[in-house]
């Protein structure tokens, strides 16, 4: 649309033709990212009612605060934030600790079984959460980890520990090792070499498997649910509950649930920007 | 159970609305004397399937239980397939687990009994013995045998909701508080004709309860069974029935599961479905909406009756609580209470009181209506499934799919799911039950 | 000495992970499965096998699912490809763009059900949009049963909504590691932006395409709740009948049976993936 635009006014010269062009379509797709998020804000500041209006209302013209005050104040919604945000950072940490040495074995290394490796990392990953739950449960009250936070942080670090071995594996080897092998030749012991050279150069990426890590525990309701009673997650404490509920509260559970997941991504953005040297 | 002790399930139901209830019913606790529990002061947790909504889980927690003067209880709501497992998993891992007392459908009971993971409350039924616990509900509570597995907390039925808008459109000479399914057929098609709009509703999403409606309303309306006639002549006959209103029927009816939603909305303006999943339309519109008692096919005006009970695993860390937290909620007040917050029925003998909210008082009067009609006929859920009762509802529904939805052939596909039924109640050993009268042996397909 | 250590190394930062894996998923994994083809008397059968072919879903299942990730994942590969080369070109503010194209990150499938069932149904955003602008005249039902194109249309947008996310930081990051010297060297050559995504920026952008690939499809073999939301009953897919037998039917034999194809759908299609995009060990060395 904007090429077409652009193209109709020839004097245009073409460093202005790709800014229009750049400009046009990265607005473009963050209109389709945001629409739908203004779309959840509405219905979710909107009177308990109005959200069964039609037509709908497309401006915001009469907020409420309403709903939204009904869900926070409901039992059990700020314990389960708490919860949900610990489980999470325990998550990330146990998964990239684990995670990214396997990963890095894996991009630095031609080692025998390791195509089988990748696999059954992999395979680990193929099969639905929710059919494996009894058995976890079971073994899981006999250990004293039912419902309790770690429990939930072991299983969802499980279920997030592929992904982080796959991410950094792609980020290792992406990081030259000749640069690590030079620092060796230097007299750089291997975990120096790492430390200093290959590590930071994959910061960005590690951050990247933390974002993932973050998403993966912050949504999974399966496990959750299961494997939890009084310390819930937030979705576990409401995800099911709102597929049942009024309309209005889907929507204020909604837009909650998406919260803070954004202003966590919006503080991880900032430190992959740094780690770019972009500006 | 027997016809005519259904029919006596059906005068006391809803008693409430009518005349005096049905005494208790159990002879005492049986020959198995059950132990009542200490009090071991330990704070416990209630699960439950039902008050799912979160304006209702917080009027449990604020309102319900507002006078509990016991140990902490914490109010939870789950799907029945977590709180099974919940269950199952404490009782697999031995010892004491957190879950002090559960509050089921009584259908959602069926594997946890069958798992033998609940206490024996039949002392506790003797105690509670003069606040009048409906018979009939308690019976059922036994599944079968002599322990008290649930005791009855709360009850509720489907009936069908209508916007005032439909009205004008009503076939002439129907009468809309004694409906018949083919005038609500001429009713849903004069309002296509007149208005171009398919305005008759179904709950066919994933959440919906639409096996409940061919369950409880259209079979035994139609042929006077479930399980025994259900390749009946009669069968295919209603089957066509349905596919005639599913023609003026919202199309979009396969993503509804809460019939209130899309009638507030006013993508449906006629629609049946269970009490609690039109009540939030009757409470925000009391004016714009009536509430009447099903329709009544060839063999009668049959209902569902919906019985929510209480039970107490073993594994439960404190049973005398459990066990004071069960006389708490059968309190004349605390039914009262459920029913103002939560529109769920009392199953005691307890007055109504007369300043009852608008849309309260409409469900109350339908349902009132419905239990007392001439023709009316009341069914359980399905009884003695076991662990079959899951597949025995999507067989259920998946025979609503292929012939109304796909459009396949009736006869070919009953024949098809008539053998899927029959192997299941073989697993589950299950006798007839509700529609289909008494049996020795186990129900099958005729 | 040092050679030695080098060998062990690789196996040694495997390990944790490897007994973490196989201590909480493994392990329960293979009990899970052997519900697919062992009975409750601890007989091999495949009569759970039988059953599930012939259930009235599983052809439905089977095609529904593959005809969604065959529409879905080549569209996110494509809408993230164009919002991570955008964001790489750093005009001013990439940094904001990028923040918004990771946002749908943060939100979980049953969240996005909820929202586009506002969106599509019938009294809904889309209808409320479309009336206004004077498109149509009258309400249409786009989820109707009887408009298979139309539940297919409505969940390829809302997935490709959701997930695309995940694909673009993937392959953001990817971008991050090719050197700048690159763009230069093709800007110096002349290449035009087209030629040059398509043969320079592409082959060095493999790696983290495949990762992509991989991790996108998998996911989208297991997630239907916004297929349930948006399609009810009328578009089984596999996962969604694992879960309904599990959780609805409490039958574990049969659940396990659509688990277990899930499964090895997924497999095929990774195996397939690691073949076409596989890393040779002279890239691995790099």
């Amino acid at each position: 649309m904007t090429a077409v635009a652009a193209a109709r006014s020839p004097r245009m010269n073409a460093r202005t033709w790709d800014r229009v062009l750049i400009y046009g379509s990265a607005i473009l797709l963050a209109l389709w990212v945001l629409v739908p998020f203004y779309l959840i804000f509405l219905s979710a500041f909107s009177r308990p009612n109005d959200v069964f209006t039609y037509p709908k209302p497309l401006l915001p013209t009469d907020l409420s605060t309403e709903t939204m005050q009904t869900f926070l104040n409901s039992t059990g919604v700020f314990a389960s934030v708490i919860n949900s945000i610990a489980v999470a950072v325990l998550t990330i940490v146990i998964s990239l600790a684990f995670g990214a040495p396997a990963g890095y074995a894996l991009a630095r290394f031609t080692f025998r079984g390791r195509q089988a490796v990748q696999l059954v990392i992999l395979a680990s990953k193929m099969f639905p959460v929710a059919i494996l739950s009894i058995p976890l449960a079971v073994a899981f009250l006999r250990l004293g980890l039912y419902d309790n936070v770690l429990g939930i942080a072991l299983v969802h670090s499980a279920m997030a520990l592929p992904f982080v071995v796959l991410v950094t594996a792609g980020v290792f080897a992406g990081v030259s090792n000749e640069l690590e092998e030079a620092a060796m030749t230097l007299g750089c012991s291997r975990l120096t070499a790492f430390l200093r050279v290959a590590l930071p150069l994959a910061l960005p990426g590690l951050a990247a498997a933390a974002i993932f890590t973050f998403v993966i525990s912050w949504n999974e309701v399966f496990a959750s649910s299961i494997l939890t009673l009084r310390q819930r997650t937030l979705p576990a404490l409401v995800l099911f509950a709102l597929q049942q509920s009024p309309l209005y509260f889907k929507f204020a559970g909604g837009f909650f649930m998406v919260m803070p997941a954004i202003v966590f991504i919006f503080f991880m953005r900032r430190y992959l920007l740094n780690l770019w040297g972009g500006r | 159970m027997r016809r005519s002790s259904m029919r006596a399930l059906a005068a006391a139901t809803f008693a409430i609305f009518i005349t005096a209830c049905a005494t208790t019913g159990t002879s005492g606790g049986g020959a198995v004397a059950s132990p009542t529990g200490n009090d071991t002061g330990k704070d416990f947790a209630f699960q439950s399937t039902q008050f799912s909504p979160v304006p209702e889980q917080e009027a449990m927690r604020q309102q319900i239980l507002k006078n509990w003067k016991g140990v902490g209880v914490e109010f939870i709501t789950d799907q029945e397939a977590v709180i099974i497992n919940n269950i199952t998993a404490e009782a697999k891992a031995g010892g004491t687990g957190r879950i002090g007392i559960i509050g089921l459908e009584n259908g959602q009971f069926s594997s946890i009994v069958a798992g033998n993971y609940l206490q024996d409350l039949s002392k506790v039924t003797d105690r509670n013995k003069d606040k009048k616990i409906n018979a009939d509900m308690l019976t059922l509570g036994k599944f079968g045998g002599s322990q008290q597995l649930y005791i009855p907390w709360m009850q509720q039925t489907y009936f069908l909701v209508a916007n005032k808008q439909a009205l004008q459109y009503l076939p002439s000479g129907a009468d809309v508080n004694a409906l018949t399914y083919d005038q609500l057929i001429a009713w849903a098609k004069n309002i296509f004709d007149k208005t171009g709009q398919k305005r008759f509703g179904w709950p066919v999403g994933t959440n919906g309860l639409i096996h409940r409606l061919l369950q409880g309303y259209w079979y035994p309306s139609y042929t006077g069974g479930l399980v025994t006639t259900f390749k009946s002549p009669e069968a295919v006959t209603m089957w066509n029935k349905i596919k005639e209103l599913w023609q003026y029927s919202n199309p979009q009816s396969t993503t509804y599961a809460f019939m209130q939603e899309p009638l507030q909305s006013g993508e449906v303006w006629v629609a049946m479905d269970h009490g609690a999943r039109l009540i939030n339309v009757l409470k925000a519109k009391p004016d714009d909406f009536i509430a009447v008692p099903a329709p009544a096919g060839p063999k009668g005006r049959y209902y569902m009756s919906v019985v929510i009970g209480l039970g107490i695993p073993k594994t439960t860390p404190n049973q005398g609580g459990a066990e004071k937290l069960i006389d708490y909620l059968l309190q004349p007040d605390t039914q009262i209470t459920t029913f103002r917050t939560n529109s769920f029925f009392p199953v005691i003998d307890a007055q109504m009181p007369a300043d009852l909210d608008k849309g309260l008082k409409l469900e109350a009067d339908a349902v009132a209506k419905q239990s007392s009609a001439k023709d009316g006929k009341v069914v359980p859920l399905p009884v003695g499934l076991g662990s079959q009762g899951g597949p025995f509802n999507t067989a259920i529904l998946n025979t609503f799919q292929r012939i109304v939805v796909k459009g396949e052939d009736p006869s070919t596909v009953l024949n098809e799911q008539a053998k899927i039924i029959n192997d299941l109640l073989n697993t589950a050993q299950a006798k007839c039950w509700g529609p289909d009268g008494t049996s020795t042996s186990t129900c099958q397909v005729k | 000495m040092w050679a030695r250590t080098e060998e062990i190394l690789p196996y040694a930062l495997l390990l944790p992970s490897l007994v973490f894996l196989a201590l909480l998923i493994l392990i329960p994994m293979v009990q899970a499965l052997l519900l697919a083809i062992q009975a409750d008397s601890g007989e091999f059968t495949t009569a759970y096998l039988q059953r599930m072919a012939v259930d009235v879903n599983f052809n439905d299942a089977w095609r529904n699912t593959l005809l969604l990730i065959v529409l879905i994942v080549p569209l996110q590969i494509v809408l993230a490809l164009a919002m991570a080369l955008l964001v790489n070109s750093r005009f001013k503010g990439h940094q904001w763009f990028l923040y918004v194209y990771a946002i749908p990150l943060a939100i979980s499938d049953l969240a996005a059900g909820i929202l586009w069932l506002a969106v599509f149904t019938e009294r809904g955003y889309l209808n409320t949009a479309a009336q206004g602008l004077g498109i149509v005249d009258q309400a249409k039902v786009y989820l109707s049963f009887e408009n298979f194109g139309g539940l297919v249309a409505a969940i390829v947008i809302a997935e490709s909504w959701r997930a695309t996310a995940i694909v673009m930081v993937i392959l953001v990051a990817g971008l991050q590691l090719i050197p700048r010297d690159f763009f230069e060297a093709a800007d110096l050559f002349g290449a035009n932006r087209l030629r040059r995504t398509l043969y320079v920026v592409l082959p060095l952008l493999r790696p983290s395409l495949q990762s992509a690939l991989i991790i996108r499809t998998i996911f989208a073999f297991q997630t239907f709740a916004v297929v349930l939301a948006l399609a009810g009953r009328n578009m089984p897919v596999i996962a969604a009948e694992a879960y309904s037998w599990y959780a609805n039917n409490r039958d574990a034999h049969l659940a396990a049976s659509y688990a277990l194809l899930l499964l090895g759908l997924t497999i095929v299609f990774t195996f397939v993936y690691l073949r076409v995009l596989g890393l040779r060990e002279a890239e691995v060395k790099r």
